[in-house]
């Protein structure tokens, strides 16, 4: 009795037929107060998009406050490639009046305005939306009844737009089941309960707005594995686990520590540990001390943090110690906007520490990436015995996105630590290879058991002031970062080969800087979009891609700086001299808007109809008429 | 077994000597402390017979944290006052080791302070010698959070001003395990400490009061004997049923402990305080590990990997 009022028919193609349009995609964008579960209507389209042909893209603000306090959540979700949250949302779901006043100047024109008239009231001459009023509190009361007071709403509303969009009510309820599955039976009941009534909620109050999502071409689209659902943060740390990496060291901060806490309660089943230290320098500490034992380990942090590992992480390029650095970067400096987003520890993770420090630091473009960067970093960090950064950021760490299941009888390391005997030639700082440490337990069979150190030293690991072994060893912890460079592949790079403008992304920016490829390209200007997931080195040859463009615009969500240039457009115009490369920065805590984009590219192309594209606010797909 | 080399090491299993245990020769003041503390390592080590490969030497910065490089055994330094988290990460990540830990008072009780602290709490699986000698000695005569009131030193040019912290108190109060005090002119009380010290499961700490001739010459001479001073002993009690057994030292009294760490200068040398019923954090840990393998029924790491991946389908 799941679903007893069951309306016409199940699966939700209960609209007459005929009746429903055709969309590819649609913004939703759900706006109350955190307590109000709006996060877990979004959590639930993910893992429904997951489960179906559907592709999907979240966006979360998560409010300042621990409860209560305006939170939203965006969704984005339809047929093919979704690439980035979306620019303005096609309808809001507006559940206080605050809501609406923060957010209905996010709806396009045409857009639906769905909203709790219990609560809210909207301006009553605007017409720009097709406005539907759904007293959402009072109809989940009566809907769920006894003592649960407006708990629920959010499941009233998850019910309306399976309704409205055409969505899958039996893997919805599936869902639904296995979320509260956990809890009493009530909880499920109540939540059914609401689930029904907003589903069946009459249909002549929805003012004939039925939606269904184009057909997908299933041959050319699945790759025939599964969809899995996460988070960025989630992401990482399967990736971690997927690589071997069970060992680990951290100190709270958002939006750092769910990678933490997720990694305390899923290591112990792998045999791992992963400790919360006193502070994020005892966390670094700890975790390049497991290093040591052989065992590659992990510790993270957001800006902040960051700065307090740096003294660490010299020692660690010194000591060529092989370590997994996170940063979840938010606006910062200082505590800045914590749970807001910003690409502004690029210089800092590249250069933070004292002395010459090279070291590498990687990116992910999506949460996909997080998982299959974090198997990199693992890789990269074991075989060139250094640490390595993977820079993501708050929007990733939270944004929910479907991907195909990985393969992990294909991609699962075990990772032994190798505690065997050394040979007599057994030397920790060799000139001539990269450095393997011998973990404590492993014989030294020459007798000499080595030092690991942060002062310079001879190969052997003993302190020396030789100005020759400082330049030799320097050259050594340099030259095997190049060889690595000369290992990487290129980056990703679509559209045209050459031209009038490349536009250039890092990190969460690639989805909204493909996005925008397309509408630069549709404007008949010539151009490009290379993404880069190697910040650090970066890949060889970039410079002959870049002399074939006019333009180089590089888009990064960081301030321009003194000198009128983002931090990754500073060093790519340090390395390459390429007076083209040309910024486009913003510090507004929010990701790269498609639109944004566009107008930046536009304005250094200087090209008047990709300017003129930029000004006009498009139309909701869901406008009637 | 061993390849030949023109001096070969000494075959495994052979018995670990104090001549197999010297590395560098010591870059330390001719007449400092830690001299003493050295030797007295290296007749600890002679008489555990732990497998040479299993033991490791850490340290932080300081005149005293250079102690590793002149012992042979895996080991290093890390940075200035971060060696005990380093080193936790050594104990919980290879519970088989024989970890022992040097440094100074600035190391220690100053830039180290918050994880001394700490890592005492977490009762993890080490050994910490502190080489105090109430000074910052590698740069060279700076005021030290040790450093007794009045003494002069480059940065309290009149006189240090700010009250030193009782290390017996601290470690005690923190919740280390095992905390003894002794001096750098007794060598074989130092090699009892250490060798108690080092069979204790669990956080124990060694502070060795040790001298810097170079810039604080004379600072423990009120408890050498020779200097006119008095050198006593914590007398342990015994549990023989004696009346002479009623005053003496139960280890296990923490009250007890702190009020012989409230003794004035030069105050008592011994073991203050050991816990001999506290769990490691190693071992908790480890039952953390048992008890999730339990409820994953012992599933491998593929396995278990991808029943989650299922669930998030
Ligand atoms: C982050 C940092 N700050 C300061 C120093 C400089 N420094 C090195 S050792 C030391 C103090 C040493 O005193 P102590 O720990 O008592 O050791 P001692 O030399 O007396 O044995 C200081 C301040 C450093 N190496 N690193
Ligand atoms: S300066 Fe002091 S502590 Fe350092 S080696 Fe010399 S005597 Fe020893
Ligand atoms: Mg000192």
């Amino acid at each position: 009795m799941v679903s007893p009022n069951t309306p016409e028919t199940p699966g939700g193609a209960s609209s007459p037929s005929g009746a429903a349009r055709s969309i590819h995609d649609v913004v939703i964008r759900l706006a109350g107060n955190s307590q109000d579960g709006i996060q877990s209507v979004g959590g639930f389209l993910a893992r429904l998009a997951g489960r179906s042909d559907q592709d999907i893209m979240t966006y979360m603000t998560i409010p300042s406050t621990i409860s209560g306090g305006p939170s939203i959540f965006q969704v984005r979700m339809g047929t093919g490639d979704i690439l980035s949250a979306g620019d303005r949302a096609d309808m809001l779901v507006a559940f206080y009046q605050h809501s609406y006043d923060a957010h209905i100047g996010s709806l396009r024109p045409g857009g639906v305005l769905l909203y709790d008239s219990d609560h809210v009231k909207p301006a009553p001459d605007d017409n720009r939306f097709t406005n539907v009023a759904v007293p959402i509190t009072t109809a989940t009361v009566e809907a769920v009844g006894g003592t649960s007071k407006d708990k629920g709403k959010n499941i009233f509303v998850l019910g309306l737009i399976a309704r409205v969009f055409d969505l899958d009510v039996a893997k919805l309820a599936a869902l639904i089941k296995e979320r509260f599955g956990g809890k009493n039976e009530d909880v499920v009941r109540n939540a059914m309960l609401a689930f029904d009534a907003g589903y069946a909620w009459p249909q002549n109050n929805l003012r004939d707005l039925f939606f269904r999502f184009e057909a997908i071409d299933r041959a050319t689209q699945s790759t025939g594995r599964p969809q899995i659902t996460m988070d960025g943060n989630t992401a990482i740390a399967f990736g971690l686990i997927t690589a071997g990496v069970r060992h680990g060291a951290g100190y709270p901060i958002t939006p750092w520590s769910s990678i933490m806490e997720t990694l305390r309660t899923e290591l112990p089943k792998y045999g791992g540990i992963f400790v919360q230290c006193e502070d994020e320098i005892a966390a670094v500490s700890t975790a390049l001390g497991f290093s040591y034992t052989g065992q590659l380990a992990i510790t993270g942090s957001a800006g902040p943090g960051l700065s307090l590992k740096m003294e660490a992480l010299g020692w660690a390029v010194m000591a060529e110690m092989p370590l997994i650095v996170v940063n979840v970067q938010r606006g910062g400096p200082s505590t800045g906007m914590p749970t807001n987003v910003e690409q502004s520890d690029l210089m800092q993770a590249i250069y933070g520490s004292h002395g010459d420090t090279p070291r590498v630091v990687l990116a992910p473009k999506n949460v996909e990436d997080c998982y299959y960067i974090a198997i990199e970093a693992a890789r990269i960090a074991r075989e060139y015995s250094t640490p390595v950064f993977i820079l993501t950021d708050m929007g990733l760490s939270s944004r929910i996105e479907a991907f195909d299941e990985p393969d992990l009888s294909k991609l699962m390391v075990e990772a032994k630590p190798d505690r065997s005997p050394r040979g007599t030639d057994f030397k920790p700082y060799p000139l001539d290879r990269i450095t393997r440490h011998a973990p404590p337990g492993a014989r030294i069979e020459s007798g000499k058991y080595p030092t690991v150190t942060g002062l310079e030293h001879d190969e052997l690991g003993h302190p020396t002031g030789s100005p020759k072994l400082h330049m030799q060893m320097t050259a050594k912890r340099r030259d095997k970062i190049k060889a690595l460079a000369a290992s990487l592949p290129a980056p990703e790079h679509a559209g045209d080969e050459a031209g009038d403008v490349l536009l250039v992304t890092w990190g969460s920016s690639w989805g909204p800087g493909r996005e925008a490829l397309g509408r630069i390209r549709n404007a008949g200007v010539k151009a490009g979009h290379l993404h880069l997931r190697h910040i650090h080195p970066l890949p060889n040859g970039l410079e002959a891609t870049f002399a074939r463009f006019k333009k180089i615009v590089v888009a990064e969500l960081n301030d321009e700086g003194l000198y009128g240039f983002g931090q990754l457009a500073m060093m790519l115009r340090a390395r390459y001299a390429n007076p083209n490369i040309v910024s486009v920065t913003k510090t507004d805590g929010l990701t790269f808007k498609v639109s944004e984009l566009v107008a930046g590219v536009a304005h250094h192309a200087q090209h008047p109809a990709l300017e003129a594209s930029t000004g006009t606010a498009a139309k909701s797909v869901l406008a009637q008429g | 077994m061993s390849s030949a080399v023109a001096t070969p090491p000494p075959p495994p299993g052979a018995p670990l000597t104090k001549k197999a245990l010297t590395a560098d020769h010591p870059t330390w003041c001719p007449g400092c402390g830690d001299f003493a503390v050295l030797a007295s390592f290296y007749r600890v080590l002679e008489k555990l017979q732990y497998p040479h490969e299993k033991i490791v030497t850490f340290a932080g910065i300081g005149c005293s944290s250079r102690f590793p490089y002149f012992v042979n055994t895996h080991g290093g330094h890390f940075i200035h006052g971060r060696a005990l988290p380093f080193a936790a990460g050594i104990s919980l990540g290879n519970d088989d080791l024989h970890l022992f830990v040097f440094g100074g008072d600035g190391d220690g009780f100053s830039i180290g302070g918050n994880h001394l602290v700490h890592t005492a709490r977490k009762n993890i699986k080490m050994t910490y010698v502190i080489m105090d000698n109430s000074v910052y000695g590698l740069t060279k005569k700076q005021t030290s959070p040790t450093s007794p009131l009045g003494f002069k030193t480059k940065t309290d040019p009149t006189g240090a001003i700010d009250q030193p912290i009782n290390p017996m108190r601290t470690l005690i109060n923190s919740g280390a395990t095992f905390v003894a005090r002794s001096h750098a002119t007794q060598v074989n009380h130092m090699v009892e400490m250490m060798l108690r010290a080092a069979k204790h499961d669990g956080f124990s700490v060694v502070e060795i009061l040790s001298e810097c001739v170079e810039f604080f010459e004379g600072a423990f001479d009120a408890a050498v004997p020779r200097k006119g001073g008095a050198w006593s002993l914590i007398e342990e009690k015994k549990h023989d049923g004696t009346p002479e057994d009623e005053k003496r030292h139960d280890t296990s009294d923490e009250i007890a402990a702190f009020k012989l760490a409230m003794q004035p200068w030069p105050g008592v040398f011994g073991v203050f305080y050991e816990n001999k019923t506290r769990k490691t954090k190693n071992a908790l840990e480890a039952d953390l590990v048992v008890k999730a393998k339990e409820r994953t029924k012992n599933a491998s790491d593929l396995a278990l990997l991808q029943a989650t991946f299922a669930r998030m389908r």
